[in-house]
């Protein structure tokens, strides 16, 4: 287990794996099959994404310990990547498609409309994140302070489950199923802090330079 | 969809066939309607769903009609795979899949209220009450997309007509077929069930409001609404009530269901307006399915002012939404 968790190979197949669902909306695309509403389409699906794995992210944590599987924390970094990837996806598409460049509009809606005003916040509160994702920025800001600003993926996930409750507009149970799964993994931590106040998150320590492909080093 | 397995093969499965021709000719009145209306009933409980789910029947209608936009009408796939009918499931995508097997004959709409001669119209009937008309109408949702369909149907003034508002009728209530049975996944839609909705008595005189019971020159498909739904082109797609069995001729305003669900989001009137922004998104544009760019200008009543503006001379139509 611990051989396949530290093999480069796995991380490229996950990295591969990661992508799928960009592949095929691409391929949806070229092919005409994002339903009778494409851009509708793109929205939904690159924001489940994004949600997906801003959980799968948050669930590293959780299952290095209940596993006791520490090797877990290499993918941690790849997974909110590609969360942030998606939702980087999903805000260029409503901006593109959605609002067809009018960032007038856009500044309007954020402001006026909570959906989005909470949906923003989360997408601009991941961009420092993303940003300070290398080893480099770990040791320019410290292992300390660097994990205090990560903590903002917290913020970020319920800010994206707010956003999708507030948008449906009756058929609230696939919003509350990802707050289900975003509240226990939080819950998890706060459960973990309590029990093991010493022991915060893990703080990688970054392979200096890894023939894995990462999106931003 | 008629080919089964040589063993699952019964003599109730090699029959519906015929039926299923006979239905055509009972829904064009061509038959002797008591014989036929006995295979009608007997096609409801022979056909396999899958067959009678594709069971579109040819209508004839009159075209073009005076009221017919020239815009590029959307196709047929695209209005019978993208459908908000939240008692078939709340995705667009659901109700084609599971409104298959809806069962949509037989069928009556009962008129009733403040009428003098309430009476209760068989499916037969309201094929017959006045020459079907072809209407290429836009089609304008809450959402913000929008697409082009030829209706048949005639204007609901005719049904109205029949049964003899009394001056007390001032709203035309309407309401939707609900069977939990058939529509298991009504209790996931968060919206009241059965569907209701109302319209003023001069928005539903008004001959573009339409009693609809085809689209692209055949009866409706389930997930459109059938077997007769409600077509009001100046209003947002969800007052255009689907599978309509009761109209009722009231006093009052009466309720309705996004508005029971929403008020604040949903009114009573809910006509097109490009100036009234819905609290969650500008209802200034529009996505033309099945396009991309949501750049397509939202036209005041949706492009039917002249026909409808002065209904509401005087009203404040931001208070009134």
């Amino acid at each position: 287990m611990n051989s396949i968790l530290t093999s480069k190979w796995t991380k490229v197949v996950v990295f591969l794996a990661c992508l799928i669902p960009a592949g095929l909306l691409i391929r949806g695309a070229i092919t005409g099959n994002l339903s009778s509403n494409p851009t509708q389409f793109l929205e939904h699906a690159t924001g489940d994404w994004t949600l997906r794995f801003l959980a799968i992210t948050l669930a590293i944590s959780p299952l290095r310990k209940i596993l006791g599987q520490p090797q877990l924390i290499r993918f941690r970094r790849m997974f909110g990547l590609f969360a942030f990837f998606y939702v980087f996806c999903h805000f260029c598409i409503y901006l593109g498609l959605d609002q067809v460049l009018d960032f007038h509009g856009v500044w309007a809606d954020v402001m006026k409309r909570r959906y989005i005003t909470v949906g923003f916040t989360g997408f601009v509160l991941m961009i420092p994140l993303a940003v300070t994702s290398t080893a480099g920025w770990i040791r320019r800001l410290g292992g300390k302070r660097w994990q205090m600003l990560h903590r903002l993926i917290y913020v970020s996930a319920a800010a994206g489950v707010i956003h999708f409750y507030w948008l449906v507009k009756s058929d609230v149970h696939l919003p509350l199923e990802y707050a289900g799964v975003i509240s226990v993994l939080l819950a998890w931590r706060i459960y973990n802090w309590y029990t093991n106040p010493k022991r915060g998150t893990a703080i990688p320590k970054m392979e200096r330079k890894s023939s894995a492909p990462a999106i931003s080093d | 969809m008629l080919i089964k397995r040589a063993s699952d093969l019964k003599y109730s499965d090699i029959t519906p066939r015929e039926d299923y021709v006979n239905r055509r000719k009972f829904l064009y009145g061509l038959g002797l309607a008591g014989g036929l209306a006995l295979a009608g009933k007997g096609v409801a409980d022979l056909v396999s769903p899958s067959i009678r789910a594709y069971a579109n029947t040819k209508l004839s209608a009159s075209s073009p009609n005076p009221f017919d936009t020239t815009e590029k009408v959307t196709p047929y796939q695209v209005v019978t795979t993208y459908n908000n009918y939240y008692e078939f499931g709340t995705d667009k995508d659901q109700p084609a899949r599971n409104a298959q097997k809806f069962v949509t004959s037989p069928w009556t709409v009962s008129v009733e209220g403040e009428v003098a001669k309430p009476r209760k119209f068989t499916m037969d009937e309201i094929l017959k009450l006045a020459p079907l008309e072809e209407r290429i109408y836009r089609h304008r949702c809450v959402e913000a997309w929008s697409i082009v369909v030829p209706w048949i149907g005639y204007s609901f003034s005719t049904i109205a007509n029949l049964v003899e508002p009394t001056p007390k009728a001032k709203f035309v209530a309407f309401e939707s077929y609900f069977d939990r049975k058939q529509m298991p996944l009504w209790d996931r839609a968060g919206i009241q069930l059965p569907y209701v909705e109302g319209l003023r008595l001069d928005e539903a005189m008004h001959p573009l409001t339409m009693l609809t019971v085809g689209m692209y020159g055949e009866t409706l498909p389930n997930q459109d609404g059938a077997p007769v739904r409600m077509t009001i082109p100046w209003k947002y797609g969800f007052k255009s009530i689907k599978s309509l069995v009761k109209i009722k001729f009231v006093k009052d305003q009466p309720p309705t269901t996004w508005n029971i669900t929403n008020a604040h989001e949903y009114g009573f009137y809910s006509n097109v307006n490009p100036n009234v922004d819905h609290p969650r998104w500008t209802q200034a544009r529009e996505v033309r399915l099945p396009g991309y760019f949501k750049n397509t200008k939202t036209l005041m009543f949706n492009g039917y002012g002249d026909q409808v503006a002065s209904l509401y001379n005087g009203m404040d139509l931001k208070k009134n939404y």
